[in-house]
């Protein structure tokens, strides 16, 4: 059995996860930031709250995994990200106690203060972690086992366009579970964000995928271009990913539009599969490097034994989180009755 | 000393954990004693139960909140900070990290949303189902941490790779339960359960001190002050199990917090000392003699003092010895709190404001005090190494620059300051404010504009309506 296929295998679903659901909830945190009301913000937050502490959950899986399974790529990796990293927890750290300090604080001043912590926090932790992407996809230098490069490496044209990218797409989840969750003025108004962030989605995907191919010839050549010719062999079977982007975008625009009839689920599905093919697109890309151009997953897997014991764990336990994860999911199924906080 | 990329990781290491530690530390015992609440109170059908249900868990989900985020923080440290001993040792204690958050985080995380926001979705009996899923999550969570943190003080169960230097299991099962986990597990718990009976009994006192007093508060002073009294004892085994295998397998730890210098056949317990490390020797020392015996009657041979290691093999002795010092203070005095709440209770008066009450106040600090300054005597003990005796801590520390570990721990500084200054006021804004005015009925609906979460009605303006309650 290849474990460390296998467990890259699980630590990429739960960094998917991750990001179709805490990045659902890190949109919500952006959206309150354009609320017209603290009604309609109280209302955004409470489509989340009793499902954000599961969502980021997945980050300390997907972090967690990596040390575990994959010590050596988390050895090089973190320091290499070091500053945007720190930003991040920093970020999640305002935005997870503002949830509840918002409501308790009562004067003026330190209401507006929890509430820009709130969105501030969500749009510099998506940031943040659209930089550690980026800064992922062009590669750090490595020498031996460890990060040799500078402390800056990851700031770069590239970088920022991806971190633009998670940002604008995070919206897009976020107004799309805002559709799903909310009624009236307040769901019109997600469906019109929604728009905007989709126009941003398909030009910001546009562009991190024309840039990746120019980062580095294992790219090229996985996607069959080459300087001069482009090569249909290698290119064919692998154009239904960017094809699938570019069909799923159209159908999100004619939900969140009303061009058509749609349930109110829909354009968040729809919206997961955009980002289902960009990842699909960027595993393809980078495969089986973990950390790119330099190390493969074979070479900075843990042994064997420990790979097996955690996979034993993994085969119990990630069903049974499916499956209560799934279930409190569907506790809080249905439009959000902002009546059930248990707030005073 | 000069400020390098590896003292500032430490100071980080240090300020980030000690400011995390006492989240789940009081989350624990909180998280325990809402699942007690809520049992007795669907068990006796006491509405008491209920209404200190309901206040608590407010308190509970701040801290819940603060404790969640700056555990990501310790998380992701590892490998910032300290990539080399990640890469060295992540394949030991990598597993039981990925195990706590397969069996405890996505529990926790999952069934908090129900317990905060499913009253109306889930009967009674699921919603207790949910309280206890948290707190066996919090208690299966400590048992992972625990566990990895014991192997880098007892490590076992391992082998080094000849090419690259790195740990691996031989043994997992001697790997999690490595020879200190069974006692410093039980005195965590233990420990865990005691700061928050002293914090509880702490907010029980504000209100009988201020009058405020009612049947939650007489409530939950009884509880607290029945479980120090009985579990301070319990505590008092428990660290010293911990200390004698402590002396068997990091006898320079234990001659850190003893402030024992020389090797004698017999050693003195000291009261007072100031360590001076320069000289190898204690100053201004008050010291009972002979106490070693009794206190490691297991021991053989002679007690070794830290001169006989290395000057580079032993842990920082000011700073150990007084860490231990005052964990033991602060324990004691616990015991002594509950002992004399019990007394009281017995005869009658505890519901009657008095020194007890005054002195418990402060007191509810003691067990964030004796955590913090434990797990300081605990950690800095085991330096000089990460892995003791195998992996230097000077050798663990990742490659990154002084300036960036600088940067960062500013903004943690920055950020925990503030967050932890606006929790406390909001934490004990709840805690202080008595039951007298937290209504059982459900809140009237027509009062309040449509999609408006109670929270966001001003907390004076409005009348304490408490939206919990189970629609029954």
């Amino acid at each position: 059995m290849d474990l460390p296929l296998i467990w890259s295998g699980l630590i990429a679903t739960a960094v998917m996860l991750y990001v179709l659901l805490d990045g659902m909830d890190l949109g919500v945190g952006i959206l309150t930031g354009f609320a017209k009301s603290d009604d309609e913000r109280n209302l955004m937050t409470a489509t989340i709250e009793p499902v954000w502490d599961g969502n980021e959950t997945w980050l300390i899986l997907g972090g967690g995994g990596l040390f575990a399974a994959f010590p050596l790529a988390y050895a090089i990796l973190m320091p290499a990200f070091y500053l945007p990293v720190m930003l991040m927890l920093a970020a999640l750290i305002f935005r997870g106690v503002a949830f509840e300090f918002r409501h308790k604080a009562v004067r003026k001043p330190t209401r507006l203060f929890w509430n820009g912590a709130f969105f501030g926090g969500s749009l510099v932790a998506a940031l943040s972690q659209g930089l550690v992407l980026g800064g992922f996809v062009q590669g750090v230098t490595v020498e031996g086992r460890s990060f040799a490069g500078g402390q800056f490496d990851w700031l770069t044209p590239f970088s920022l366009l991806v971190a633009v990218s998670v940002a604008v797409g995070y919206v897009l989840l976020g107004a799309c579970w805002l559709v799903l969750k909310t009624e009236g003025e307040v769901q019109k108004r997600a469906r019109r964000r929604g728009l905007i962030a989709l126009i941003g989605v398909a030009l910001c995907f546009a562009a991190v995928s024309l840039a990746t191919l120019s980062l580095d010839p294992q790219v090229t050549e996985r996607w069959g271009f080459t300087m001069s010719s482009i090569e249909p062999a290698k290119l064919l079977p692998l154009l239904p990913i960017p094809a699938a982007g570019l069909i799923l975008t159209a159908l999100v625009w004619r939900d969140l539009s009303m061009q058509v009839e749609a349930p109110d689920w829909r354009p968040y599905v729809l919206s997961a599969g955009i980002f289902l093919s960009g990842y699909l697109g960027l595993a393809v890309s980078l495969f089986p490097d973990l950390v790119p151009y330099d190390v493969d997953l074979w070479e900075a897997a843990a042994r064997d034994n420990s790979l097996m014991l955690m996979l034993v764990g993994a085969a119990i336990m990630l069903p049974v989180i499916l499956i209560y994860t799934g279930y409190v999911y569907s506790l809080f199924w249905g439009k959000v009755d902002p009546d059930e906080a248990y707030h005073d | 000393m000069e400020i390098d990329a590896l003292i500032l990781s430490r100071i980080q290491f240090g300020f980030v954990i000690a400011f995390h530690i006492m989240f789940p530390a009081f989350t624990i015992g909180l998280a325990a004693f809402l699942a007690v609440c809520e049992g007795l109170w669907l068990w006796t059908k006491k509405d008491v139960f209920k209404r200190l249900y309901l206040h608590w868990v407010k308190i509970f989900a701040l801290a819940f909140a603060m404790g969640v985020v700056s555990g990501v923080v310790m998380s992701y440290q590892f490998g910032t900070n300290w990539s080399v001993f990640s890469d060295k040792a992540g394949s030991v204690i990598g597993p039981l990290l990925g195990y706590e958050v397969l069996t405890a985080f996505f529990l926790e995380a999952t069934f908090l949303g129900v317990m905060l926001f499913g009253w109306k979705r889930v009967g009674n009996k699921l919603h207790f189902i949910a309280t206890a899923a948290v707190a066996v999550g919090t208690t299966i969570s400590a048992f992972w941490i625990l566990s990895a943190n014991s192997w880098m003080q007892t490590p076992a169960g391992f082998a080094i790779d000849a090419e690259t230097g790195n740990f691996y299991a031989t043994n997992f099962w001697e790997v999690i339960f490595n020879p200190s986990f069974p006692s410093r597990y039980v005195h965590m718990m233990l420990a865990a359960f005691i700061t928050t009976a002293a914090v509880i009994m702490a907010a029980g006192a504000w209100q009988v001190v201020r009058k405020h007093s009612s049947a939650p508060t007489r409530w939950q002073i009884r509880m607290a002050a029945g479980t120090l009294c009985v579990l301070m004892p319990m505590q008092i085994a428990a660290g010293h199990w911990s200390g004698e295998v402590a002396y068997e397998y990091q006898p320079a730890k234990v001659a850190a917090m003893e402030g024992w210098w020389e090797t004698r056949d017999v050693q003195g317990t000291a009261l007072f000392a100031i360590p001076d490390e320069e000289n190898e020797r204690n100053i201004a020392e008050i010291n009972i003699p002979g106490t070693s015996p009794y206190l490691f009657p297991s021991a053989e041979g002679p007690m070794l003092g830290l001169k006989d290691f290395a000057k580079e093999d032993r842990p920082p002795v000011f700073m150990v010895f007084w860490a231990f010092r005052i964990m033991v203070g602060a324990g004691l005095c616990m015991l002594g709190l509950g002992l004399w709440g019990a007394f009281l209770w017995w005869r009658g008066r505890i519901d009657k404001a008095g020194i007890f009450h005054i002195l418990a106040i402060p007191g509810g600090a003691l067990g964030f005090i004796a955590v913090i300054t434990g797990w300081i005597a605990a950690e800095v003990g085991r330096q000089p190494y990460t892995v003791y005796g195998f992996l230097r801590t000077e050798d663990s520390v990742a490659p990154v620059s002084t300036g960036q570990v600088a940067t960062s721990l500013l903004i943690f500084m920055i950020v925990y300051a503030i967050v932890f200054t606006a929790g406390t006021v909001y934490m004990a804004r709840i805690a202080t404010r008595g039951f007298g005015d937290d209504p059982t009925d459900p809140p009237s609906k027509e009062n309040r504009a449509p999609g408006t979460p109670l929270g966001s009605v001003d907390d004076k303006a409005d009348a304490r309506t408490s939206n919990t309650q189970p629609e029954e």
